[in-house]
């Protein structure tokens, strides 16, 4: 849980208050100017006769706010996405508004890519086959998989996806989003109610919305909010008509990556097993990144995966490709295979990326023949712990459990985001600041994400700049109690040694 | 005797007082006729008595919400439907498995076939230098990237693909989405928001109808291809309202539709859209890179400044043998989906390989116009060859790259005109080794048009491959239907 000190949320509010003040006074100049001919229509303005493209309103945050910070976002790469990469440096001339790509690059410390395992650096499993398989089978089969453009890859990859995560079937689809935007649809209609956590991701929510179903939310990762709601909309009904629900489902992430936390799923699949509703688990950051031999948030809570309804999850993140797998029954798997739209329209998944994580998952499970898999699944367990508890000891405010390679690092402040992203860039470090809307208004944090790539050099240099430019910005927001017990531990070791003076020695 | 006195004085008063005002001259009143005294006091006691029965509050019967045991004994009474539906005996889609590259011609269960079912048009499948272009991409890169386009999973080559498909369409700039389908059902919502007017044609595929949904506007569909449906549509939408010009407007047609082969008739939609000030978004998946003389799409194959065109979409996975999809238009335009598509923001970037990819079919294009000669020559061809087939008759147009057929006496369910089709196209295969895919539906598209069998016409199809698909279907459907 978030504890925000109230100086803390005071000033941010300020921040907040004065950066709007000024948007608004701006604003206001710009609209006397221009009824007074002084300036022009803004770029690519309206068309005589039509009504506005974007609404004046509509981007006052766009305009004010987001382009003083945007050269944080959006900065090109020009390598792999590995443990260090090639950040290409952009330069602008009129504050931001346009950012202009230079030939120059500066190489950094990567701690911004979900590259959980590191199979985005070339692998020397990996990559030749993801080469041999590109010059046979092409960068695309141009149709979809009920068309022309299912290969033997693709029902490899299928049935090696159902025995990694330990369901009886899977399906493929060539996009992460796309995944949970047309199945849930295929799931549940009108007449269904959909349960879902409070911060899941924008697929879910455009998914739960395009399925015409009705939406509750439960609060974040409460078990006990979701009984009350269960018990209370089975025995209410659907609203108006007070008929049974045809279905519930309720859905919920493996790991929750604005706030690095484990679901609490034992709990979760008990309540719906008791209510009868059905579950559906998102784990597009947890699949290959936690549980002992990386099958994702059951295999690390010891719950049977046969309790969980519908497994989805993405391989864009641990497998270094791109795509999404939705792994259930038989039946299930069926059903979605001659309704999904995704499936039925969407052009397959590219060949080579299938190849990529084929050979991914052998090298997890081991079926390469080394054990390569399992030191790079212990390797970013060890990171992800050393950096944390790192990063406590210096006082900064962490969020996350343990063993969960996503962390991010409370800031509020929406001034010290940019300050600190940008320092932490002049230092060769690469970091993701995350604000409003992805999170609430006050609580502005920095993500970062850990990689089986990272050595343990690497993540002492990153840990020294952080703490140095974390000093620089003031966001060490624990360190006085942190002073405050090392100073009640010296003086409570003075006055020992004081009484018993053979301490000292 | 002293406190007698003064207390019968005192009642003998007050009854004095009262029998006053009783008998007060204006305390008379005649009433039906009939006199009476002391009215004022009268309707002065029956307000007191009105407004105090107004006072009390009237009975509700008490509401009782359910104890814990009765919500307890629901929960158990309650019986869901199974998350799917049981299996169908007969419902299958049992599709072919590729042994190799899906080029004009594949290999299926060991055999060689004559592929027609892959969008594969410029016949770029199995070309060596987009492939070596790939390798050295996927050595540079890696395959994936790793994380959205807002948060270090922007390469160089997509900013230079961007640059590169803007330059080639003569457009000011363009943003590149990771998937096909995507892209359309991200920018619809991007832009049309509740309260919007959207007229879209009633055939478009399932990608830009849920876009629409997503939106939340309102959608008015026209028919399908139907110029004079679309005007009086128009007309009756903006006819005497004053409030749909603030309110913004578009028409969402696609460039060669996907469900049955048409081209839209652009130059008359740019002339009603002028007309009545909407603004247009184009899907050209099917014609980018197919239509136009040097193949920059139905604005060039019309003749009309592509600056009209308020938004171009395109999926990548055709034409140009890749994945992915674009979307272009003025700096505005793409700069506000940067922030607001969904599709973009939340979700990782194209994969840089697949971006080089369209980089070298792009120039391809452009450095060997003969490919579109190729291709239009065998859509000819083909065409001709189709045209007498039994039972099958031609629904798209002669210039597109998908040939549309569809039944000639259609039973009255889709479902069963399908399965006919089915078997046409599993025979075939069996019997002829060519390749070819009925339309299949999804029971959440809400397109109506007829299903039929489409056929892929690719530059890489030699005549030999044409005159086998057209007596092989000549004979299967005259032996099927």
């Amino acid at each position: 849980m978030v504890r925000l000190p109230f100086v803390t949320a005071a000033t941010t509010l300020l921040s907040f208050g004065v950066i709007l003040g000024f948007g608004h006074l701006r604003d206001f100049f710009r609209r006397v100017l221009h009824s007074l001919h002084f300036v022009g229509e803004p770029a690519g303005g309206n068309l005589k006769g039509y009504a506005p493209i974007c609404e004046g309103t509509d981007d006052f945050y766009v305009r004010r706010f987001f382009r003083r910070v945007q050269d944080c976002f959006e900065r090109p790469i020009a390598s792999k996405p590995d443990a260090w990469f090639d950040v290409i440096e952009r330069y602008s001339n009129d504050n931001n508004k346009t950012l202009h790509r230079t030939t120059k690059t500066s190489k950094c410390l990567n701690l911004a890519s979900f590259n959980y395992l590191g199979f985005a650096a070339a692998d020397e499993y990996c990559t030749p086959r993801v080469v041999e398989s590109l010059k046979k089978y092409s960068a695309s089969t141009c149709s979809s998989r009920v068309d022309g453009g299912n290969t033997l890859l693709h029902v490899e990859l299928e049935e090696l996806v159902a025995r990694f995560v330990r369901k009886p079937a899977a399906i493929l689809l060539g996009m992460g989003y796309t995944t949970n935007s047309s199945i849930i649809p295929a799931l549940i209609g009108r007449g269904g109610l959909i349960i879902s956590d409070s911060l899941n991701h924008n697929s879910i929510v455009s998914g739960a919305r395009a399925s015409g179903a009705s939406i509750r939310v439960f609060q974040h990762n409460n078990p006990a909010h979701l009984e009350a709601i269960l018990r209370e909309q089975v025995a209410v009904g659907q609203p108006r008509t007070h008929r049974a629900w045809k279905k519930i489902l309720v859905i919920v992430e493996g790991i929750y990556s604005m706030e690095g936390e484990l679901c609490k799923l034992p709990e979760i699949v008990s309540i719906c097993k008791k209510y009868k509703a059905y579950t559906y688990m998102d784990e597009a950051h947890s699949i290959g990144a936690v549980g002992k031999t990386g099958r994702g948030v059951c295999e690390l809570l010891g719950v049977d995966p046969a309790d969980v309804d519908i497994m989805m999850g993405t391989l864009s993140k641990s497998f270094g490709s791109s795509g999404g797998y939705i792994a259930a029954t038989k039946e299930i798997i069926h059903h979605l295979k001659h309704t999904c739209p995704s499936h039925i329209y969407g052009t397959s998944m590219s060949p080579p990326a299938v190849e990529q994580v084929i050979s991914a998952m052998k090298v997890i499970l081991g079926e390469d023949g080394t054990d390569r898999g399992a030191k790079k699944i212990a390797q970013i367990r060890d990171n992800s712990n050393f950096f944390r508890s790192e990063l406590q000891k210096m006082g900064f405010e962490v969020l996350g459990d343990a063993d969960s390679p996503v962390m991010p690092m409370m800031v509020y402040n929406p001034a010290k985001m940019p300050a600190f992203s940008r320092e932490c860039l002049k230092k060769n470090v690469a970091v993701v600041p995350v604000g409003f809307p992805a999170t609430p208004l006050l609580l502005g944090r920095i993500r970062i994400c850990i990689s089986a790539s990272h050595t343990r050099e690497d993540l002492i240099k990153g840990l020294e700049v952080i703490s140095d430019v974390g000093d620089l910005v003031g966001i060490k927001y624990f360190q006085v109690e942190q002073d405050r017990a090392t100073s009640v531990q010296n003086s409570e070791t003075e006055e020992a040694s004081v009484n018993n003076p053979r301490l000292l020695c | 005797m002293e406190v007698i006195l003064p207390i019968a004085n005192a009642t003998a008063a007050a009854i004095a007082r009262v029998s006053a005002a009783f008998n007060a001259p204006h305390a008379r009143a005649v009433v039906f006729g009939i006199h009476i005294d002391g009215h004022l006091v009268v309707e002065g006691l029956l307000i007191a008595a009105i407004l105090f029965q107004l006072s009390r509050k009237s009975y509700k019967p008490p509401k009782k919400p359910l104890t814990e045991k009765e919500i307890d004994e629901l929960c158990d009474e309650w019986k869901p439907e199974p998350l799917c539906p049981p299996i169908k005996e007969g419902a299958r889609i049992d599709t072919p498995t590729l042994e190799c590259a899906a080029g004009p011609h594949t290999t299926i269960d060991g055999k060689e076939v004559v592929n027609f079912a892959s969008a594969n048009y410029l016949g770029l499948i199995g070309n060596e230098k987009i492939i070596d272009s790939c390798v050295g991409s996927v050595e540079k890169y890696g395959v994936g990237s790793c994380g959205p386009r807002g948060f270090y999973g922007t390469i160089d080559v997509h900013l230079d693909c961007e640059a590169k498909i803007a330059k080639f369409l003569g457009t000011q700039d363009s943003i590149l989405y990771s998937y096909g389908i995507s892209t359309i059902f991200s920018v619809i919502p991007a832009f049309c928001k509740k309260g919007d007017i959207i007229v879209a044609d009633e055939g478009v595929h399932w990608a830009v109808q849920n876009g629409l949904q997503l939106s939340r506007s309102t959608v008015v569909y026209f028919k399908h291809n139907d110029m004079a449906s679309l005007a009086s549509t128009l007309e009756k939408l903006t006819h005497g309202n004053k409030r749909t010009e603030k309110i913004r407007r578009y028409i969402v047609v696609e460039a060669i539709y996907q469900n049955s082969g048409q081209v839209a008739p652009l130059d008359e939609i740019i002339r009603l859209k002028e007309k009545y000030r909407f603004r247009v978004i184009l899907e050209e998946s099917h014609s980018f890179g197919v239509l136009g003389k040097s193949g920059r799409g139905l604005a060039e194959h019309y003749g009309v400044p592509i600056e009209k065109i308020d938004i171009v979409t395109a999926g990548m996975g055709n034409a140009l043998a890749t994945d992915g999809g674009f979307c272009t238009g003025s700096v505005r335009v793409v700069d506000h989906q940067r922030l607001s598509s969904s599709g973009y923001v939340f979700s990782a970037s194209l994969p840089p390989y697949l971006a080089t990819a369209a980089i070298s079919a792009v120039n391809h294009l452009e450095e060997n116009p003969a490919v579109l000669s190729n291709l239009r020559s065998n859509i000819a061809l083909l065409h001709k060859e189709l045209s007498d087939i039994p039972g099958l008759e031609i629904a798209s147009d002669i210039l597109s790259p998908i040939i549309f057929l569809k039944l000639k006496k259609p039973t009255s369910s889709a479902v069963a005109d399908l399965e006919l089709l089915e078997v046409i196209a599993e025979k075939v295969l069996k019997e002829d080794s060519v390749f070819i895919a009925a339309t299949k539906r999804s029971n959440l598209d809400k397109c109506r048009l007829p299903v039929g069998i489409r056929l892929f016409v690719s530059a890489g199809h030699t005549e030999s491959d044409i005159s086998r698909v057209s007596t092989s279907l000549k004979m299967v459907a005259s032996s099927v239907l």
